[in-house]
């Protein structure tokens, strides 16, 4: 009798392992078995996110199966997961790829920019219709009152107020090359937050400000954009960057978005996007009125399910909250995993002492230190990694490992010396030793070490969105952005509940796990 | 009778103190051993050379006439009971759990490890309702009746006691000394046993070896030791114990 109990011990050890094991696995996997829809990528703000919908929208309406990752990350995240191949599509602007990806300091016309990027089997389309780039704006009673059009209509008014932001004032092609082109000599110049800057305006304590020239805000406070009449201003042009491998209909469908979104559109549609929060909704706005929405709605959503990711129009709370919570507990779940199958036997090791064992936790020790992002930055330009859920799994494995290497050293090292010599005495072989008695003993520290990761990567996970990889992170990334506080929470509070659920489950796996003995 | 356990000139050094020196000791079959002697003399340290928690530094230690090696150890492991001061229980195994250990490590066959249970439990004086419960949950007088049936369960040849009864509180010490007496000459046991108290070495003990500073001093029955002592430690010694001996 006693002898099945203590078989039945075991097993059940073996199939908590296997119940774990077994999902993570197909989690893993999962991913690549999928069969290959068309990748669209976007930076992490709204008008990328709306033109990576736009795009998404046009191919599945041409039938082509697609899957949009929202606000990857910045410009070099964007075009790295390009050139390898993660994604396959994502939004541009003529200036940034001028400066930050062919590092060219003079200015490219839009042949030579497609010329340079074919060299490394990147295709461009011709630019969208928009120019987004930094403007000087006023309030529109304002600028007709006066009569101002131009930039160079300010030369005559001296008493204007200007409220600048402090990146423009600093930038090496902001105001004061700016104001030495048109000659302009403001009586007054103040640095002002860009989002303080639009109540300025309103109220009329400054005249003028910078912004980007599609920003939403042009449209919700009635501004006007001063036009550039010296073209001081760098071009940024819109344009979609795709791979020359896809299939040719597909290009044709993404070349049918050239010269579609004038700077209005865009204005409109950046508006919508913050307005509602909703981006396939805001894109929606850039077919209409050619389609009844209601059929579209329909077809759209029946593609959506399909490629199984991101907003779908008629998504509601309790599904989105239900996705991201999914997927933000298999980053969790399957990095802890991870953690506890390769923390536990390195804890193991650098309990025996020695060099060895302060090599492993002075390691895990380190690794603790590089601060999330700069990890999550660190694995990103690496082969196996890139842009991908596997990338967020492999940092956030590393980040738990420690608590769990640390904490079984230490409870294999507190085992008392007469115990461990009773075991040898008794004449138990080595593995008899570390399974029947090292472990069970060490079980409460060694738990205590799987619950400290666990909290952590429950917190942690909240990053991955930076790269992609979905989870609690995006909606929190989404309301920064957007700064919007109400999806900021969205995000906030599951992940904190979702922190105290775990944590109360291993206070509960404690009095299962740990052998009753020990709890006395 | 040839004996069970043969030390030859076993040497044994930690750092530059010498813990054993040059000791020749003979542990007869059927006969209980007792070491004797000061904290620190070395006695503990036999115990665990011969036991194979340390290896010698020089000399042999010889079971059953073959030489103890590393790689055999586990060998004379199974043939030897051993019990240290504190029970040296594992906290998260039952009374059961503990005794039975080894005998389930090595697949005894379960009715065969039933009969032995009870009877080590007749012999120990242990209440069978006490056997699920866990060592906290025990007295140190019942914890070391449980180390004992744990040491005693494989029926080993030789049992090794490293100051059994030195933790427990006099009345409950005097209880197990005399069902110790009695056990050890049931079963025949050729036992080994550390102790820094004269009177249980008296009264446990067919020979006595009193050690000093990593040697033998002199060896036989306790009147040897008082009637004819080799040297003014052997007296001094137990004069210093003799208000407590009960002869």
């Amino acid at each position: 009798m006693r002898r099945i109990r203590k078989t039945g011990k075991q097993e059940t050890f073996i199939r908590i392992v296997l119940f774990i094991c077994v999902p993570a696995f197909l989690i893993f996997f999962s991913g690549s078995l999928r069969a290959a829809p068309v990748f669209i990528g976007s930076k992490k703000f709204t008008e990328s996110y709306v033109l990576g919908e736009i795009a998404k929208r046009s191919l599945i309406d041409a039938g082509i199966s697609v899957e949009h990752r929202q606000g990857m990350g910045g410009t070099i995240i964007l075009w790295e997961a390009l050139r390898s191949g993660q994604i396959d599509v994502y939004p541009e602007y003529t200036g940034t790829i001028t400066q930050e990806i062919l590092k060219r300091t003079d200015q490219l016309n839009f042949e030579q920019i497609a010329s340079e990027l074919g060299k490394v089997g990147i295709g461009v389309t011709e630019p969208l219709g928009f120019n987004n780039t930094y403007a000087l704006v006023m309030s529109r009673s304002r600028a007709e009152k006066l009569g101002l059009r131009t930039v160079s209509d300010l030369r005559n008014h001296p008493e204007l107020k200007f409220g600048l932001t402090h990146e423009f004032l600093d930038r090496q092609d902001g105001w004061r090359p700016l104001a030495q082109d048109y000659q302009l000599n403001p009586r007054s110049v103040i640095g002002i937050d860009h989002a303080l800057g639009y109540a300025a305006l309103t109220n009329g304590s400054i005249d003028v400000k910078d912004a980007y020239s599609t920003d939403a805000k042009i449209s919700e406070n009635d501004l006007v954009v001063l036009e550039d009449d010296h073209h001081f201003f760098p071009q940024y042009k819109a344009v979609l960057l795709f791979r020359y491998a896809l299939p040719a209909p597909t290009i044709t469908v993404l070349r049918k978005l050239e010269g579609t979104i004038d700077e209005a559109k865009m204005v409109r549609l950046n508006a919508e996007a913050e307005r509602t929060k909703n981006y396939t909704r805001a894109a929606g706005l850039y077919f209409e009125p050619a389609t009844t929405s209601t059929r579209l709605r329909q077809g759209y959503g029946a593609a959506s399910n399909a490629t199984s990711t991101t907003w779908t129009a008629g998504e509601n709370f309790s599904h989105k909250l239900a996705r991201w919570t999914l997927r933000h507990l298999e980053l969790a779940g399957s990095s802890l995993l991870l953690s506890v199958l390769v923390g536990i036997p390195l804890g193991i090791w650098a309990s025996r002492g020695g060099a060895t064992g302060h090599v492993i936790l002075g390691f895990a020790g380190v690794v603790q230190t590089i601060p999330s992002l700069a990890l999550l930055a660190l694995l990103v330009p690496l082969p196996f990694f890139g842009i991908s859920v596997r990338t967020a799994i492999a940092a956030l494995f590393l980040y738990g490992l420690l608590p769990i290497v640390r904490n079984t050293a230490t409870g294999l090292q507190d085992i008392p010396r007469a115990l461990r010599e009773s075991a040898v005495a008794l004449g138990l072989s080595s593995t008899a030793r570390l399974w029947q008695i090292h472990l069970p003993m060490a079980s409460r520290s060694i738990l205590g070490g799987i619950k400290t990761s666990a909290v952590i990567n429950v917190g942690t996970a909240t990053l991955a969105a930076l790269i992609g990889a979905g989870g609690l992170g995006e909606p929190i990334l989404s309301g920064l952005n957007l700064n919007d506080h109400a999806t900021i929470l969205q995000g906030a509070i599951p992940a904190a509940v979702l922190a105290l659920l775990v944590q109360s489950l291993f206070d509960l796996l404690d009095r299962v796990l740990i052998p009753k003995g020990l709890r006395l | 009778m040839s004996a069970l356990v043969q030390l030859v000139g076993v040497s044994k050094t930690f750092g530059d103190a010498a813990a054993v020196h040059a000791v020749d000791l003979s542990v007869e079959r059927g006969k209980t051993t007792v070491l004797i002697g000061p904290s620190g003399c070395g006695k503990s340290t036999l115990l665990r050379l011969i036991i194979g928690l340390l290896g010698p530094d020089s000399g042999e230690i010889q079971f059953d006439g073959t030489q103890l090696r590393p790689d055999k150890i586990d060998i004379v492991r199974h043939r030897a009971g051993y019990v240290i001061q504190e029970g040296g229980l594992f906290p998260h195994l039952t009374a059961r759990g503990n005794i039975l250990l080894m005998a389930r490590h090595l697949h005894r066959p379960e009715n065969e490890m039933r009969a032995r249970l009870s009877e080590l439990r007749a012999l120990t004086r242990f209440p069978e309702n006490l056997l699920d419960r866990y060592p906290l949950e025990l007295s140190g007088g019942q914890r070391q009746r449980v180390s004992l049936m744990r040491a005693l369960m494989l029926s080993p040849e030789l049992l090794l006691l490293d100051e059994p009864l030195g933790a427990l509180d006099p009345l409950v010490r005097a209880a197990l000394q005399k069902d110790l007496k009695e056990i050890f000459a049931r079963l025949r046991q050729t036992a080994l046993l550390v102790t820094h108290d004269l009177a249980e070495a008296a009264y446990l003990g067919d020979e006595i070896v009193l050690m000093n500073e990593g040697r033998i001093v002199q060896q036989g029955s306790l009147s040897d030791l008082r009637d004819k002592p080799t040297s003014n430690f052997v007296s001094e010694f137990i004069n210093a114990q003799r208000s407590l001996a009960v002869l």
